[in-house]
């Protein structure tokens, strides 16, 4: 039996019917961070605690990468079959700014302020064929 | 104690297959040494970086042992200006009257690939794609062209240029002009921005002579004050390189920081610059750090770039060298570039490329992952 696997642990939760992705918040000033840190990139304190950032959010900015990256990119695909990908920041409210692989990679379909939401999706499989799950936002319905 | 520049010397940018980053860093040295009539072992002090290349200290090897201290710099996109910076203080702390500066490099063909483990970010984020530095300034510069209306006509003409440049200047690496529809029609790297608009990592070599300022004619009758020199890493809020998320509420980048820090030091302002050398890693850092550094508001680059404004010809003269679109990315070598190529402006040395209005005052402005930025100001 296959199984899949998330591409880091403490990521996003998983196994979940409605996956989030896991930040930090800092308890004396309030900032959150993604993925999750021992210390607070603003102000350097220890007293942070793990949350589930929202799962929507409006497009920040984005491009798409039009060319397969060099390692340490790891996916299934061989430079015939690499396909562009959309990478964006994706604002999730009270939390933080998020950057992320979109699913969408037309960029007449990409618009700064559209509401995006979060999914898990396999994004490659490992050597023994299990699926190894990542994050990315799509259009939201 | 001021600080001056007397001699100066470049191995030219590009390909040189039969030359290590290091020999090309010697060639730029002997000929800044020749340029201000003194010899290796005249030099007291030695500061000099490469991120491919190599230790720049091993350059004593070519150079002559004379037991001269030579401190190594590593300091990513900002190891040219930190070398500059750290000699500009030695000097100034009246330990040394006159040293070297040098900085040299030499990259594989492609993109670079950043690791994410240097830079303290985990596996994952390398291995979806997202470890990009061309995904990063094509991010920000399609949210300040939503911001502020830039077009994508804009972003060609900054490449036109610098290739326009470029083929006025000798030691470039593209000295060919690319008509403005090839560099829009060329394949889309990451959108907006095109193959054209990106320069590439490349080879060179840039060494100066520094020296106290009341010194200065013995060596030369052009000596180059070095007015300030600023280097400021990123604070918390600004949009930077590998970020795997940021703050909600921006605030300035390292670039605004320094550029703020050196006029200030100078007591100078953006008014009082004929020529300026900007980092163009791609065309839209060009324009985002024309505003960046305090020469015009955000959104006016459209209006001052279609006019033709940042030309050799036009009032604020921006990469008369060809910047790094010609010249390409040796990483520890571009920051000397632009003063090396300032300094050639500002003694009126430019050639085809001299800027007309015999400038007195010239800026140089570099950035760099994981979010740091230098900035000199130097008159003649
Ligand atoms: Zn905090």
């Amino acid at each position: 039996m296959y199984k899949q696997i998330p591409i880091a642990e403490g990521l996003f939760t998983w196994p979940s019917e409605t996956p989030a992705l896991l930040g930090s918040r800092c308890r004396s000033c309030n900032i959150a961070e993604f993925p999750r840190k021992p210390s607070c990139p603003a102000c350097g304190s220890e007293d942070v605690v793990t949350e589930e950032l929202p799962r929507r959010g409006k497009l920040w900015t984005w491009t798409i990468q039009g060319f397969m990256p060099k390692k340490p990119y790891h996916s299934d695909e061989t430079p015939e079959t690499f396909t562009p990908f959309g990478v964006g920041y994706v604002e999730l409210p009270g939390a933080v700014c998020v950057e992320s692989r979109l699913l969408e990679n037309d960029p007449a379909k990409l618009k700064i302020g559209m509401e995006m939401e979060l999914v898990v999706e396999t994004f490659r499989h490992d050597d023994a064929g299990n699926p190894v799950m990542s994050f990315a936002f799509k259009a939201a319905e | 104690m001021d600080v001056a520049i007397v001699g100066i010397g470049i191995h030219p940018f590009g390909r040189t297959p039969g030359l290590s980053g290091l020999q090309q860093g010697a060639y730029a040295a002997r000929l800044a040494l020749k340029d201000a009539g003194v010899e290796w072992k005249d030099m007291q002090f030695g500061f000099g970086g490469s991120a491919s290349a190599g230790s720049a200290d091993a350059m004593v090897n070519e150079l002559g042992l004379t037991g001269l201290p030579f401190i190594n710099v590593a300091n990513g996109c900002a190891t040219g200006g930190s070398a500059l910076i750290s000699a500009f203080n030695a000097i100034k702390s009246g330990e040394y009257d006159i040293g070297m500066v040098t900085g040299f490099d030499k990259h594989d063909r492609g993109a670079f690939n950043a690791d994410p483990k240097q830079m303290g970010i985990d596996e994952w984020y390398g291995e979806v794609g997202l470890m990009m530095t061309t995904q990063f300034f094509a991010m920000k510069i399609q949210r300040y062209m939503d911001t502020y209306g830039i077009s994508n006509n804009t972003l060609a003409k900054v490449a036109q240029k610098a290739f326009s440049n470029g083929a006025k200047n000798p030691n470039a690496w593209r000295r060919e002009e690319i008509p403005l529809e090839v560099i829009s029609q060329s394949p889309m790297i990451s959108h907006p921005l095109t193959k054209f608009m990106f320069c590439a990592p490349g080879e060179g070599g840039v060494a100066l002579i520094l020296c106290r300022a009341d010194i200065a004619r013995r060596y030369t009758d052009k000596p180059i004050y070095l007015k300030s020199a600023a280097v400021r890493s990123r604070r918390y809020g600004s949009f930077e390189v590998f970020a795997p998320s940021q703050a909600l509420q921006q605030v300035d980048g390292p670039t605004v920081d320094a550029s703020k820090a050196a006029f200030e030091a100078a007591g100078l302002g953006p008014q009082d610059i004929d020529v300026l050398q900007l980092q163009d890693t791609e065309s839209g850092a060009e324009v985002m750090h024309m505003a960046e550094n305090g020469f015009c508001e955000h959104g006016e680059q459209e209006a001052l770039i279609q006019a033709g404004e940042t030309g050799i010809d036009g009032k604020l003269p921006i990469n008369t060298d060809g910047g790094c679109l010609a010249n390409g990315e040796p990483i520890g070598a571009t920051g000397l570039r632009q003063v090396y190529e300032t300094c050639v402006q500002l003694r009126g040395e430019a050639g085809e490329r001299q800027v007309p209005s015999a400038p007195k005052v010239g800026y140089t402005h570099v950035y760099g992952a994981p979010g740091i930025s230098a900035v000199t100001i130097l008159q003649r």
